[in-house]
């Protein structure tokens, strides 16, 4: 594998935990045991109903583009040879949201309500990327 | 609540090339030394000082002044929020006998020291979200404020129709402005909507005149209470009210149940509430624009028009020297100079005064300073003669 250059998520605490089911090929967000709220960026405890307890549990990975950019101009260093680039905001059927990107759809042609499928993109060893495609069905 | 005062403002030449050849602190001392002069105060005076977040510590500003009787240093840790949100803060310090007079500076060399967008590729924490950023931002690149905005900007297109054409209002609108005063970097620099359309695209729908300048500059404000305002040689401007608030979650900018409730969705109402006055009563608004879309999404929260209707508002001139409701006489962050915010006050506290000439709010009573920072951190000052 080719030196990966761009930025990287530090694998310590939940994120070690959310990329580590990524790895996997499976994504899990936090659910509440208490109230059953999913959340995500992970957190301590559930700010609907106050719960310390949660479950990583599977998503159906589905869900739709609530909204996105298309950066024309690179403005970290790490990105100059990617730009153009698409970057959605992925609003999944569990109703959290995730930052990402739709690997196969041509940046003029993504729209808002896109259905997509997330996907994984092994970067290194230890770390595989959250993607979406768009869905098929 | 007890009323307090701005009774002196400072500020430095704004520039570009070849930059201020001043320190960071340096800047801020120019413009806090001139704010302090011109309220007819002596710096031993000064016991408060609000530095602006991560540009400087009350420390350094006191002992190169003279302000040998500081009592009370706080910073509002609100990003391009916290000058208006230390109005609030500096009015409670002063009215509660905290302090008597309070110092705000703000300042950097944003043109020709550190870019915004390389303090962020270097130094996560100074995001804010910080590992949130780093862990789930980054990797997709997904990196700097036009970035982080412009997909609520997207989305706001997508809900209510708003265009590309509207943006360009706002941008033209301070452009206007700008070429009336003759401190803003763009002074000279007339613009066009074919101007503004042909600019490229950096982070769509925001093009290269959506987003504010980086320029090297410094002002500064000096707060007290009405009674010590009253002694003192200058126009005291009053504020009504101030208020601030975060977004929920504020770490976080893509999960908020609705994407366009900021701090100053709740801040607004709470100070007008406070003062017993309506967004119509308003003759002026300064309006923290860091890119348009922030202008149009801030002038619907606060109550200037409805949710959704910012687009249709900021046409026709409407908020432009002449129309309803002028934004930024100066020229704003996007054709004056990129101050942090405490240019908006600034300028606010000339309009109230009228010493503006050709860009002079006629009659001009009441007006509102908007602050917008981080992930849409929010606060607003009312400020009246």
């Amino acid at each position: 594998m080719t030196e990966y250059s761009l930025p990287l998520p530090v694998l310590e605490g939940h994120s070690a935990d959310f990329y580590g089911f990524c790895k996997e090929g499976e994504l899990r967000f936090q659910r509440c045991d208490g109230c059953g709220a999913w959340r995500h960026v992970p957190r301590e405890l559930c700010a609907e109903c106050g719960s310390w307890d949660w479950t990583w549990t599977r998503s159906s990975g589905k869900g739709e583009v609530f909204t996105y950019t298309v950066v024309g101009r690179a403005l970290h260093p790490a990105f100059a040879d990617s730009a153009p680039y698409a970057v959605s905001v992925v609003e999944m059927e569990e109703g959290v949201r995730m930052l990402s990107r739709v690997a196969d759809v041509d940046p003029a042609e993504l729209e808002i309500g896109m259905r997509v499928q997330v996907d994984f993109e092994a970067v290194t060893e230890e770390i595989s990327l959250p993607i979406f495609r768009r869905a098929t069905v | 609540m007890k009323e307090a005062c701005i009774v002196g403002i400072g500020q430095t030449d704004y520039c570009r090339k070849p930059g201020s050849g001043l320190s960071q602190l340096a800047l801020q001392l120019q413009a806090a030394s001139r704010a302090i002069g011109e309220a007819g105060l002596k710096p031993a005076e000064i016991d408060g000082i609000m530095p602006f977040p991560n540009l400087g510590r009350a420390e350094e500003f006191a002992a190169n002044l003279g302000c040998q009787n500081l009592r009370y240093a706080a910073t509002i840790h609100m990003g391009g929020a916290a000058p208006a949100a230390s109005l609030q803060a500096a009015a409670a310090a002063v009215n509660s006998g905290m302090a008597n007079y309070v110092l705000l500076p703000a300042g950097w060399n944003g043109y020709s020291g550190a870019r915004v967008r390389q303090t962020v590729s270097q130094d996560v924490s100074s995001i804010p979200g910080g590992a949130i950023a780093r862990d789930y931002y980054l990797p997709f690149g997904f990196t700097a404020p036009p970035q982080w905005y412009s997909v609520l900007a997207r989305r706001h297109m997508h809900e209510f129709g708003t265009r590309s054409e509207q943006l360009g209002a706002i941008a033209l609108a301070m452009r206007k402005h700008a070429q009336l005063n003759s401190s803003a970097v763009m002074h000279g620099k007339p613009m066009t909507m074919d101007d503004y359309l042909a600019s490229p695209m950096l982070a769509d729908p925001y093009r290269f005149f959506d987003c504010c300048l980086e320029t090297d500059g410094g002002a500064a404000v000096v707060v007290t209470t009405a009674e010590r305002a009253r002694d003192l040689g200058t126009r005291p401007v009053r504020i009504l009210a101030a208020a601030s608030g975060q977004p929920y979650p504020a770490d976080e900018i893509t999960n908020r149940r609705d994407i366009f409730r900021t701090g100053l969705t709740i801040a607004a109402p709470e100070a007008f509430g406070k003062a017993g006055l309506k967004p119509s009563d308003v003759d002026f608004a300064m309006i923290y624009d860091c890119f348009t879309f922030e202008v149009l999404q801030q002038l619907e929260e606060v109550g200037f028009c409805e949710r959704g209707e910012g687009g249709p508002f900021v046409e026709g001139g409407r908020i432009e020297l002449g129309g309803e409701l002028p934004v930024n006489t100066h020229g704003g962050l996007l054709s004056e100079a990129h101050v942090l915010g405490m240019s908006h006050i600034v300028e606010a506290v000339r309009q109230l005064r009228g010493e503006l000439g050709e860009r002079q709010v006629k009659d001009a009573e009441l007006g509102v300073v908007t602050g917008w920072g981080d992930f849409g951190d929010g606060s607003i000052a009312l400020l009246a003669r």
